[in-house]
């Protein structure tokens, strides 16, 4: 669990260069690819170009007589609907808030892992466990057994504080949604940084406390600076991820009350299942995977980064 | 001495830290396993009942509402798919490691790609794809999308498993004439199958517990666990241990799964980048 990164591929391995390899041998090296690559091309990619066809056409699964070339209105009334730009809001504040805590938290429990203590292994255990359940048995657990205004743990706990009886889920659905999602998502972001903590250099640690440097300038200069990368990584990819929750959507707030939580995902399944407007649905899809796009640029400029480091 | 004394005094503070942190993290999936062995009348009380005698009642109930079809769909498809994705993504990570086709970076790079692409992008197709290929609510349509779903994580981290091979053995083996076939079979296979087995339960732990997927292209005879548990949406009535005792069995096997798998954990989330 200690190195960082994918080993630089070793060049001598590569044999000959593109132009230099002979054609029933660049065939023979690609085979074993094609299977894979084929299938994720048909289940993922064709998908995506349906998509941005549907997304050019007026086109209503319950008017299948209707369908008609549309240019770009459904991207007019996508962004002209005050409930997509609704949901883009909800998308921001959720994605943002869970992200950026969870990490704030996964940080600190990744330091507090690295130390040495009685029981370390059960700990690391017990705290990735929110990450391995179930998202949806976890969001209805939740929804009934945390957040429940009568008999909750959360009021219970909080009771000696004077809170009372508050009921989470209506009164305040985003900050539920956000307890339940940083909750599960910690783990994540603290295996990413513990990774980071336990690939540092111990010679340069011993070295850094040779010369005096107490933990506070320790970690710093040295320990943060190489962890940026790791951090960086684990909010992009933590980014990526949040950006299309679903589940505790569905399950706590049915997006509500009002549009209250709606994020993007929960906007495109309803426009898609409960209204059968394809063409917008697939016009708002289309704005999604732009966005996730631009995150995923960077994500990958990250992981390329690592990839390289040990070249 | 002293300087000894607070290493250790401060080392028992940061155990008791980590100790409540990790209480406090685990809470609700204790809680969820307790109140699975409770009646509903000790299951929704307040303050919270933590004595009481359990029962399996809940479970029983749970097996005789018609969870088995559930159970065997999400085997069958999480399974499936994984054995699936083992047999697409081990050539395909040879070809992008040991002996790279031209213009591998590309391919590996599509790959990842893949994976960030947002499901609910490309759900509206699939359902229309799927509906008219008379494959909707269907196990083997569910599987082939789980196994285009954890290909790329599969290929990237089988690939960062072979780049761990020593070269020296490979290069003995082919001193030695073993042919492509002998030195797959004898000399690769063997020597990664830790980490085939730890794509393997990755890979299980992703599609077990996918749920839109599932809630979109199934209704009723090919719904998996997840979608069973939508029948506890509702706020009405006293369900509670109910619930608890369906969403413990749930989860389980992956819980189960992602202890075993927890070493390469790290590496499955960030697709083979971080170890």
């Amino acid at each position: 669990m200690t190195a960082v990164v994918t080993p630089a591929p070793a060049r001598r391995r590569r044999g000959p260069g593109p132009q230099k390899m002979p054609l029933g041998e660049r065939w023979s090296r690609r085979g074993p690819l094609l299977p894979a690559l084929l299938l994720v091309l048909v289940l993922t990619q064709l998908p995506m170009l349906v998509t941005v066809y549907y997304s050019l056409q007026s086109r209503n699964l319950l008017r299948p007589g209707e369908t008609a070339f549309a240019g770009l209105d459904n991207y007019a009334a996508v962004i002209g609907d005050a409930h997509f730009r609704g949901a883009v809001l909800n998308t921001v504040v959720l994605t943002a808030s869970v992200v950026l805590l969870a990490m704030a938290l996964g940080i600190a429990l990744a330091v507090l892992l690295d130390q040495k203590f009685l029981g370390r292994n059960v700990v690391r255990t017990l705290l990735i466990t929110p990450f391995l359940v179930m998202p949806a048995a976890a969001a209805l657990i939740w929804k009934h057994a945390m957040f429940n205004p009568l008999f909750g743990i959360l009021n219970w706990v909080l009771s000696p504080f004077g809170v009372e009886r508050v009921d989470w889920v209506s009164e305040h659905p985003m900050f539920s949604l956000i307890l339940m999602l940083t909750w599960q998502w910690t783990p994540f972001m603290m295996l990413i940084v513990l990774a980071g903590l336990q690939s540092q250099d111990p010679e340069i640690l011993e070295a850094a406390k040779v010369d005096g440097a107490n933990a506070l300038q320790t970690f710093r200069r040295i320990t943060f600076p190489h962890l940026r990368r790791f951090i960086e990584l684990g909010l992009l990819l933590g980014s990526i991820f949040i950006v299309n929750t679903f589940d505790p959507i569905y399950l706590i707030t049915q997006g509500g009350p009002g549009q209250a939580t709606t994020n993007l995902p929960y906007f495109i399944y309803q426009v898609t299942f409960r209204a059968f407007e394809v063409g917008e649905a697939a016009a708002a899809g289309v704005v999604v995977v732009c966005c996730t796009i631009l995150i995923a640029t960077f994500a990958l400029r990250v992981i390329s980064s690592l990839f390289r480091e040990e070249r | 001495m002293s300087a000894k004394r607070s290493r250790r005094k401060g080392s028992a503070l940061v155990g008791v830290l980590a100790w409540a942190a990790a209480l406090v993290f685990f809470f609700p999936v204790l809680w969820m396993f307790v109140s699975g062995f409770k009646q509903e009348a000790q299951a929704s009380t307040d303050p919270p009942t933590f004595l009481f005698a359990p029962t399996m009642d809940q479970f029983e109930a749970i097996l005789g509402r018609d969870f088995t079809p559930y159970l065997l769909n999400s085997l069958m498809a999480s399974i499936g798919s994984t054995l699936l994705v083992l047999a697409l993504a081990t050539p395909a990570a040879y070809a992008l490691s040991l002996r790279p086709v031209p213009g591998w970076r590309d391919s590996l790079f599509f790959f990842i790609s893949t994976r960030m692409m947002p499901p609910a992008a490309i759900i509206l197709p699939l359902y229309i794809i799927a509906s008219n290929a008379g494959v909707l609510d269907n196990v083997t349509m569910l599987a082939l999308v789980y196994t285009a779903m954890n290909l790329p994580i599969a290929v990237w981290m089988i690939r960062s498993f072979l780049l761990e091979l020593p070269t020296a053995v490979l290069e003995a083996a082919k001193i030695d004439g073993a042919g492509f076939l002998t030195e797959v079979r004898r000399i690769i296979l063997p020597m990664i199958a830790p980490g085939l087995a730890a794509t393997a339960l990755i890979c299980f732990i992703f599609a077990w517990n996918e749920f839109f997927f599932a809630v979109s292209l199934t209704s009723t005879r090919a719904a998996t666990v997840p979608v069973f548990l939508t029948g506890f949406i509702t706020s009405e009535g006293l369900f509670l241990a109910r619930l608890s005792a369906a969403a413990t069995m749930a989860a389980l096997p992956v819980i189960l799964a992602g202890w075993i798998a927890q070493k390469w954990l790290v590496r499955g989330l960030t697709m083979g980048a971080v170890k």
